[in-house]
């Protein structure tokens, strides 16, 4: 019945925010005749206590009065990493009230702007309503079955023309991990590779980096553990916009002592709380660390039992950093001498600290090594595997961690499995389906490898989210497929995140067909000029719907769904099962999922994820222990996570990853990695064994240290069951455990290790012993494998220090890194500086996330920020004849341009401008609302930076260059 | 007979605006009328503050006293309300308040100018606690519901706070305190430039 009162109140909405006091204010009305409403959770905020309550006067005959009762359902901010817990209040099905969750251990409560907006979802008008297409270029209505349809037959139509590689599909990192997971599945059941998400030009780099580095490529500790440190080092994070949450722990962790560090090349406002701001030219994060390193080194502070024990290659490091003295640190990176030794000697005298990066040290063409020298100097100072220490790696979205995890992701299976043969037995095993059949459903022919080889697509990575308007444009005698991209599903993904929009929007108008699944239009709707073949899919918001999330600590949160499906919007679970059947292969898909009018059953989902991921250890987190934690989420510690007390006593919030073994070993989660003062059992861990037992005669094994109450007193590699047979410890396996060991191995149980083996049993009794499945390793300074196997600095592409380039230049170009020839060298060849002096940058508000349309629908957030803007210094403006708050066109070198207001600002350095990400709508000058369909337009429409950004893929994960270019700016 | 307060710790406050979006959530205040705002303070350079400012529900307001309807009244709680009934949209409170607090929706009966609004700290207006009336004119009446003001109780970083005056000083006595251990921050770094 909310949905017939949505639908009246469209006209209201037209009418003008103006007008939407009077409309919403409907389903308020009823609610607030009625009082006493429970004030559970308001005893333990910290701040409020209970004395300054008044007393609720509960007046029954106002309560009679109520039409229907209030309920109040625990969910999950649909916007950051941090994870904020909300209470959702609920009357007949309407979302009429928002309360804070003060025993939430994450927020306390507490909200930026996005979490404090989040009723609006259950409000707003702007958003895509029903099914829709473009006929001759005006969008028409259609109903959900015409949809499925010929999205399908165009599918069908597409594979049997060009091959299943001639589609590619994007999830978000929005969705939860059942969706993220079964996004991933289809794609993988459709036959291709050419799947992504967002992570890809957000962390990617992170986890290639520190995965090669420490065995895992997620955030060490936690935000709450941050309460612990005693100095933290932000390079390229600009948190207190981008995880406003995040800084009431940062905050409270500077109020007990620690040293804050800021390392940006512009003043955020995080570095306004900063005991130190370091400003350092954008792109030079290696030399900058480098330079750090360098007095580290002189000066002996580097915890040398630490690295003898559990570090591997540090006097590799070591050797390079010696190239980086204080006069050359500076020559690069811009920085005063003196405020790098400062850094140094800071962070050496207070440990343990932590260090923060996001999108500054990952969106770079060498962003992989950007990632890796941060881990090295976290290695060295010996302050990695510890409570108030580690790499707090603060994701982006509020599932980015678990679409990473589980999700779909073009190099690997869920659980970084990787795409070799055995990988796809794994999950064919999982799935129930036989591997055959799912090898078949993929090109059979044999492409470049870029390594002198031949490779199916089966096995080799499918084309990055960051490249996809390459994979439509390129000469298809230059992409390792049998085809371009034909056909493009963008399902929760804006294209104005992704760099070089005036590139992509061509792709979009080359496309032969081309679905959007998303619950707003978003910008891939509007910026082209495409007339037929172009489908949108309204999917509902988090809030209609259920299932598990990952937050950036690694907990996962059971989010529960607030209100029913808006509009026409039809969940992505349901869309995705509706697609898969008009494919045909929903059975094989949804074999061992339950299916509930078209809906698959997200618990079910879970428990397959469960079933499969062993890897990362996803294996504990059944959906009971997990809905278990959000209804008593109050019980947990807000410093240390762990429950003291209460049903989940012993456990850490959320059962952060790794929690080993199946359900029934009953882990309580890892809440810091690598911390060995703690047994497995308790959430303590090795370094993984990851890269043999040695290399070159050097021991690759942990020397003399192990985590607590282990029985192997030393380093070993990772448990097989040969392993366990060679300790006599396979006697200790179950039969039922042996039966299911035997059946995977194929009668041959030594080919099983503690990834393969479906009941559990090998890392069951791994940890009996108190051994880590993944074995005790050390931590890499240098891994070989990578380009730079130690990280050296490399110049921007387009750098405004064309001089440096002889010295530091990039990478040669490649003919094939993720099927796609990728540059380099040539495009940095050519001296941009002179004609485009400016550094380009661009970043968050808080107001806003990602691509924007979801935020800039939303009135409430959208009047907070209304003009999409560029920061340029006013020694620039002036030199320019630039005045504040005056519209300039920024022209980027690679012809684009975009008209936007200039404001004027000592924050940026002279030489830099700086735009956010969110805004999209205009493109080059022009205001493409009338393209959107009618009432679906955001409330703010703005020029997408990313119109302007130009060409440049990191070199191990085709991550975009997003935070360094240049542009020239005038006035418009 | 607790007097109600709000305080925001500089020291603390992130310019998120999460406290703007939660008063608009609560009392779905209209575009273009803010009852709170995030004001910064050398913005973009070291030094740089930001703090919250609605109405500070002022013990002598100076609204009040240049009203010519008379339209405003002070709770027992110490909370400044008006009157939405008697005023006339003159805009002269405007003038008076030191910290920008009244707003005028842009249409109205009363042309450009529309009947004043503000921040009630969470407390409705003078019709009963909690009807529809109250709702439509003033917004949600949290306090007569046992809450406090959502901006505060929503603050990312619990730099806004609200309550009773005396509790609000203790929180924020505790909190200076603490910080005097760290000498980068009020002792002898900042206190001798040393």
């Amino acid at each position: 019945m909310k949905l017939i009162k949505k639908q009246d109140r469209q006209n209201d909405a037209k009418a003008g925010a103006e007008g939407s006091l009077v409309s919403s204010a409907i389903d308020r009305r009823t609610f607030l005749r009625r009082s006493g409403i429970a004030v559970g959770g308001i005893a333990a905020a910290s701040a409020l206590p209970l004395s300054m309550m008044r007393k609720s006067e509960a007046k029954a005959a106002e309560a009679a009065e109520a039409k229907g009762e209030i309920k109040t359902v625990r969910t999950i901010c649909g916007h950051c990493s941090v994870g904020c817990g909300i209470i959702a209040e609920v009357q007949n099905g309407v979302w009429v009230g928002q309360e804070p969750a003060f025993d939430h251990p994450f927020n306390l409560g507490a909200h930026c702007a996005k979490g404090a907006s989040v009723r609006e979802h259950g409000h707003g008008e702007r958003r895509l309503k029903y099914p829709m297409k473009l006929v001759n270029g005006k969008w028409q209505r259609i109903s959900w079955e015409q949809a499925i349809n010929e999205v399908g037959d165009k599918m069908l139509e597409l594979r049997e023309k060009y091959g299943p590689d001639s589609i590619f599909m994007t999830g978000g990192s929005k969705h939860n991990n059942e969706q993220s997971y079964l996004i991933t599945k289809f794609m993988r059941f459709w036959g291709s590779n050419n799947q992504d998400h967002q992570a890809r030009i957000c962390h990617s780099t992170t986890v290639s980096g520190t995965a090669a580095q420490y065995g895992y490529g997620a955030m060490t500790n936690s935000y709450n553990d941050q309460h612990n440190c005693k100095s933290m080092f932000f390079i390229g994070s600009n948190a207190a916009e981008a995880h406003p949450v995040a800084m009431q722990h940062v905050l409270r962790g500077k109020e007990n002592g620690a040293k804050i560090i800021v390392a940006d090349p512009r003043f955020t406002r995080t570095a306004a709380h900063a005991d130190i701001y370091v400003p350092f030219r954008s792109g030079t994060d290696v030399a900058l660390i480098y330079g750090i390193l360098w007095h580290i080194f002189e000066n002996g502070w580097e915890d040398k039992e630490f690295i003898k024990a559990r570090v591997y290659g540090m006097d590799e490091v070591r050797k390079v950093v010696k190239n980086y003295p204080p006069d050359v640190a500076s020559d690069i990176t811009g920085t005063p001498k003196e405020l790098i030794a400062k850094v140094a000697e800071t962070l050496a005298k207070n440990r343990p600290g932590t260090l923060v990066w996001c999108m500054g040290g990952t969106q770079h063409h060498h962003g992989t090594a950007n990632v890796r020298s941060y881990n090295c100097l976290q290695l060295a100072l010996g302050n990695t595997g510890r409570s108030g220490g580690g790499s707090n790696i603060y994701r982006g979205h509020d599932n980015v961690q678990g679409a990473t995890d589980v999700g779909p992701n073009a190099h690997t299976l869920p659980g970084y499995y990787g795409l070799s043969e055995g990988a796809w037995k794994h999950w064919a095993r999982v799935w129930d389906v036989d591997y055959e059949w799912l090898k078949n459903r993929f090109d059979q022919r044999e492409y470049d490898d870029g390594k002198g080889g031949k490779v199916k697509p089966m096995f080799t990575p499918g084309i990055p989210v960051s490249r996809w308007a390459d994979a439509v444009l390129e000469d298809p005698a230059n992409i390792q497929q049998r085809s371009p991209v034909k056909m493009v599903i963008f399902q929760g993904m804006a294209p104005n995140s992704q760099s070089r929009g005036a590139h992509q929007k061509k792709a979009f108008e080359k496309l032969e067909a081309l679905v959007i699944i998303d619950p707003f239009p978003t910008v891939s709707a509007v910026m082209h000029d495409r007339t037929d073949n172009t489908w949108l899919l309204p999917a509902t918001t988090c809030f209609e719907t259920y299932g598990s999330v990952t937050a950036s600590n690694r907990s996962l949160q059971w989010r529960d769904k607030v209100i029913d499906p808006l509009f026409e919007a039809k969940t992505d679970q349901e869309i995705l099962y509706l697609l898969a059947k008009k494919l045909g292969f929903e059975r094989e898909m949804f074999k061992n999922i339950k299916v509930v009018n078209n809906e698959p059953v997200m618990e079910d989902v879970l428990r397959e994820i469960n079933r499969g991921t062993w890897t990362i250890g996803y294996s504990g987190q059944s959906p009971e222990r997990l809905k278990l934690h959000q209804q008593n989420w109050g019980t947990f510690n807000t410093s240390t996570l762990l429950a003291e007390g209460g049903p989940c006593s012993g456990e850490y919030y959320g059962l952060p990853w790794p929690c080993w073994g199946t359900p029934e070993l009953k882990h309580p989660g890892t809440p810091i990695l690598y911390d060995q003062s703690k047994p497995i059992m308790k959430g303590g861990l090795n370094f993984r064994a990851n890269w043999g037992v040695e290399k070159d005669g050097v021991n690759m094994l942990a020397e003399g240290r192990y985590v607590a109450g282990s029985d192997i007193k030393d380093g070993h590699p990772e448990f097989t069951f040969e392993l366990l047979k060679k300790l006599g410890w396979d006697k200790e396996l179950t039969k039922e455990e042996m039966d299911v060991i035997m059946k995977v191995g194929g009668g041959k149980p030594e080919t099983v290790n503690w990834k393969t083996d479906l009941s559990g049993g090998i890392i069951r009794v791994a940890i009996k012993h108190g051994c880590a499945p993944f074995g005790n390793g050390k931590a890499r300074a240098m891994s070989w494998e990578l380009p730079d196997p130690v990280p050296v600095h490399r110049e921007p592409l387009y750098t405004p220090r064309h001089d440096l380039v002889a010295k530091y230049p990039t990478y040669p170009d490649r003919k094939v890194h993720y099927r796609l020839p990728t540059r380099y060298a040539s495009i940095q060849a050519n001296d941009y500086s002179k004609e485009f002096p400016l550094v380009l940058s661009s970043g968050r508000l808080t107001e806003y996330e990602g691509g924007g349309d979801e935020t800039r629908s939303n009135k409430w957030l959208a009047e907070l920020q209304q003009n999409m803007f560029v920061e340029i210094n006013p020694v620039d403006a002036n030199n320019l004849k630039i005045r504040d708050g005056q519209q300039v066109w920024v022209e980027g070198p690679e012809g684009a341009r975009i008209k936007v207001m200039a404001m004027v600002t000592r924050r940026v350095p002279p030489g830099m401008v700086w735009s956010p990400f969110h805004f999209g709508g205009h493109f080059q000058g022009e205001d493409r609302r009338y393209k959107y369909p009618e009432g679906s337009d955001p409330w703010v429409l703005g020029e997408a930076v990313n119109t302007v950004t130009t060409y440049g893929y990191d070199a191990v994960t085709q991550m975009q260059e997003t935070k360094t270019t240049l542009c020239r700016v005038r006035p418009a | 007979m607790a007097r109600m307060k709000f305080l925001c710790d500089a020291e603390r406050c992130i310019e998120c605006n999460g406290c703007v979006t939660a008063c608009k959530n609560e009392h779905e205040v209209p575009w273009g009328v803010n009852r709170r705002r995030v004001v910064t303070l050398d913005d973009g350079v070291p030094g740089e503050k930001s703090i919250s400012v609605a109405c500070m529900h002022c013990t002598d307001a100076p609204c009040a006293a240049v009203c010519p309807v008379d339209c405003f009244y002070t709770t027992p709680d110490g909370v400044v309300l008006h009157n939405k009934d008697l005023c006339i949209g003159c805009g002269y409170c405007f003038y008076a308040c030191p910290f920008g607090a009244p707003q005028y929706p842009q249409a109205s009966a009363f042309g450009v100018r529309g009947k004043m609004d503000k921040c009630t700290f969470c407390a409705g207006g003078p019709e009963a606690d909690g009807s529809p009336e109250e709702y439509k004119k003033y917004g949600r009446n949290r306090l007569a519901e046992g809450k406090l003001p959502l901006c505060a109780e929503f603050c990312a970083t619990k730099a806004l706070i609200a309550g009773d005056g005396d509790v609000v000083a203790d929180i924020y006595r505790k909190r200076v305190m603490k910080r005097g251990g760290r000498p980068q921050t009020w002792g002898w770094e900042t206190a001798y430039r040393s």
